[in-house]
């Protein structure tokens, strides 16, 4: 057969760029463990928001003046006059806060499965330095509405600067390219937003990819899969990654695209957390808000710096707070990477971080009332608590043995029956109303069901069992 | 390769020199670029002196001006607000203003000029939030201990109505006082040092 002018052309580009084998190595000859659960959904959902974020981003470019004078009132022409300005601005502003909330799973699941463990630890360190990048994106881009919120959030952070000795007064100046903030702050912090930032951040986001794909995905037993290949050197729990987690994560960014469309169509503003009311008025550097606070997801370290009572110990104990977790994979002494396999007391040091990370989140939204910050004092010091003290307690704990192989987890399918039963124990059947005649058959099944007290108890009683059981 | 017939030791100069010349070139270059960002000669020239008439004020009335960008008090204090400033020193951090940003004319209990009226930067010395004036004595969300002063939303920082900073809060000097002088008695000009003041 003659070949086709298409496949001409394609073989002129395989002759000069190896596409072919990109797609193979990185596709469909990628082979991650056949275990990966809901946890394994956040990354490529992270992906999925930076694309979002660069397209929405560009688009409100074309129609925002990053000048003190016209900046309110461009997001407001946004909002109001250009065509569909509203959702473009919406899908940006819902979509930085989604980025904190995919990017924060994904953290949580490799502290979880220890997916920071060697030889991951250079992947850990890439995604530590995403987030930071993400965090100085996220802190610049809140400056350019130049709302009340944004103007003195600025002012604020980059004041931490100033708690520096002997250059702090001078750098914050450089920061700011003025006495206050300004035009001139709000100028450069635009060009950092749109163009410096992003390079940074999509670098990262490639080099954390081709440290993942160096070494291999870890998974949820945390076991390596390259130990048990079969005679072609493919990992027997191993699967390739296209077409099988392609196709996974689309049925993850569906549901994912549900609640980010449920936001921004029905509550963009999310009760003031995602879009502070106080930055629906114009900046004005004569009047601090009333209450500020940043948005949710810097108050968890917002609560530290304001629970230590000294200004330069306060900066020094929130850069901190995300200093230790670049340190983790030297911290933590185990080797065993998986939850499912650590000893109690690591699940329960765990559990307390993750209480003590919820709990500063909350008290960073709330006024610095002094009985507010005794309790962020105490939930701080569970915060480095659980990293500083790991190297000691990660010693102590007893492991179980794990596996040689990947385990099965039930399936959503396989669980409905323990479900039923479980709802079949704390119902009872109601008795029978007097008959009319009507509604007899829907009567006698859901409907006619009520509570029955004591199977409440006595599945509540074995659920607490399993918790306690599971944390030891 | 092939090392065969190579002068090793002048390949180890040539490489040393080029990163040595490269190394000062970026670090010239690294001047103008990061001096860039400095605030430009249009920024610091326009902190322009302001002009203050505070010959309307009624004794406890609040002034806010705005100074270099920066919003600057003038309070026309009351009697029994120097009355109690000269209670709280105990309470304080920075009585006496040592380790605080004032004129010499201003370094004084009161940390003003004249005792009556106040001026001062309206930046909380914390992180720069602007404190808000509650001149009231013991309201019910400060509590018994407050005797009137300024206190900051931001992070709870407590200063008296001289501007003087409450210990066991994070802000750890006073209010900041700007250069200012009397031209009249009723006219204040911010911005400008008094006669035989440095600025």
């Amino acid at each position: 057969m003659k070949p086709s002018r298409l496949n001409a052309c394609g073989e002129w580009v395989l002759d000069r760029f190896p596409l072919a084998s990109l797609w193979k190595d990185h596709m469909t000859h990628y082979y991650a463990p056949k275990n990966f659960n809901f946890w394994y959904f956040f990354g490529s959902l992270a992906l999925l928001v930076l694309v979002n974020q660069f397209l929405t981003g560009i688009l409100l470019t074309m129609n925002y003046k990053p000048d003190a004078k016209l900046a309110f009132d461009s997001v407001e022409y946004i909002m109001r006059d250009v065509s569909w300005g509203w959702l473009v601005r919406y899908m940006h502003s819902t979509g930085a806060s989604a980025f904190f909330i995919v990017v924060y799973l994904h953290m949580f699941r490799g502290i979880m499965y220890g997916s920071f463990k060697q030889p991951r630890e250079l992947i850990w360190i890439f995604g530590m330095l995403i987030f930071v990048a993400l965090m100085a994106e996220a802190f610049m881009g809140y400056l350019l509405p130049w709302g009340q919120m944004s103007y003195w959030g600025a002012q604020v952070i980059i004041s931490l600067f100033s708690a520096i000795p002997v250059i702090g007064d001078d750098l914050s100046l450089w920061i700011r390219g003025d006495y206050v903030v300004s035009d001139a702050t709000l100028n450069r912090f635009f060009a950092f937003h749109v163009i410096a930032v992003p390079l940074v951040l999509v670098m990262l986001v490639f080099m954390h990819i081709v440290a993942l794909h160096e070494v291999g995905s870890n998974n949820p037993d945390g076991i390596d899969i390259k130990k048990v290949k079969d005679k072609d050197g493919v990992p027997l729990d191993g699967i390739p990654f296209h077409p099988y987690y392609t196709v996974k994560d689309i049925a993850g960014v569906g549901v994912f695209l549900i609640f980010f469309a449920t936001i921004i169509f029905y509550m963009p503003e999310m009760g003031g957390y995602f879009l502070e009311h106080a930055n629906f008025i114009p900046a004005d550097p004569m009047k601090t808000p009333e209450h500020i606070a940043p948005l949710w997801y810097f108050t968890p370290f917002y609560a530290i710096l304001r629970a230590i009572p000294d200004k330069f110990a306060g900066v020094i104990g929130m850069g901190g707070a995300i200093v230790v977790l670049f340190l983790l994979p030297w911290l933590d002494r185990n080797p065993v990477r998986s939850i499912r396999y650590r000893g109690g007391i690591y699940k329960k040091a765990l559990a307390l971080f993750v209480i003590s990370f919820i709990a500063l989140g909350y008290l960073g939204t709330q006024p610095a009332t002094p009985v507010m910050t005794n309790v962020a004092r105490v939930f701080t010091a569970i915060y480095f608590g659980f990293f500083l003290l790991m190297p000691i307690y990660t010693r102590w704990e007893k492991t179980k043995p794990v596996p040689e192989r990947v385990t099965a987890e039930l399936s959503l399918e396989e669980q409905f029956p323990a479900f039923i039963e479980a709802f079949e124990e704390i119902t009872e059947v109601a008795p029978e109303p007097v008959d009319d005649g009507q509604h007899h058959a829907f009567r006698s099944t859901f409907f006619s069901r009520r509570p029955n007290p004591e199977g409440i108890r006595n599945v509540t009683t074995r659920l607490a069992k399993k918790l306690k059981e599971s944390l030891d | 390769m092939n090392n065969e017939g190579v002068d090793q030791s002048k390949r180890q100069f040539l490489t040393t020199a080029l990163t040595v010349v490269g190394a000062v070139g970026t670090g010239y270059l690294a001047v103008p670029f990061l001096s860039q960002m400095q605030p430009s000669v249009k920024t610091m020239a326009a902190g322009a002196p302001v002009e203050v008439d505070i010959s309307k004020m009624e004794t406890g009335q609040l002034l806010r001006v705005a100074w270099r960008g920066k919003p600057v008090w003038v309070l026309n204090r009351t009697p029994e607000v120097l009355a109690t400033l000269k209670t709280l020193d105990p309470e304080l951090r920075d009585p006496q203003s040592l380790e605080s940003l004032q004129p010499e004319n201003s370094k004084n209990p009161v940390r003003s000029i004249k005792p009556e009226i106040f001026v001062a930067v309206g930046l909380c010395t914390h992180l720069g939030c602007s404190p808000t004036f509650r001149p009231e004595v013991s309201p019910p969300d400060l509590g018994d201990k407050w005797k009137g002063g300024f206190f900051c939303p931001c992070h709870g920082s407590w200063f008296d109505l001289a501007g003087r900073v409450y210990s066991g809060v994070p802000a750890p000097t006073n209010l900041e006082i700007p250069p200012y002088r009397y031209v009249t008695d009723t006219l204040i000009i911010v911005g400008e040092p008094a006669e035989g003041e440095r600025a």
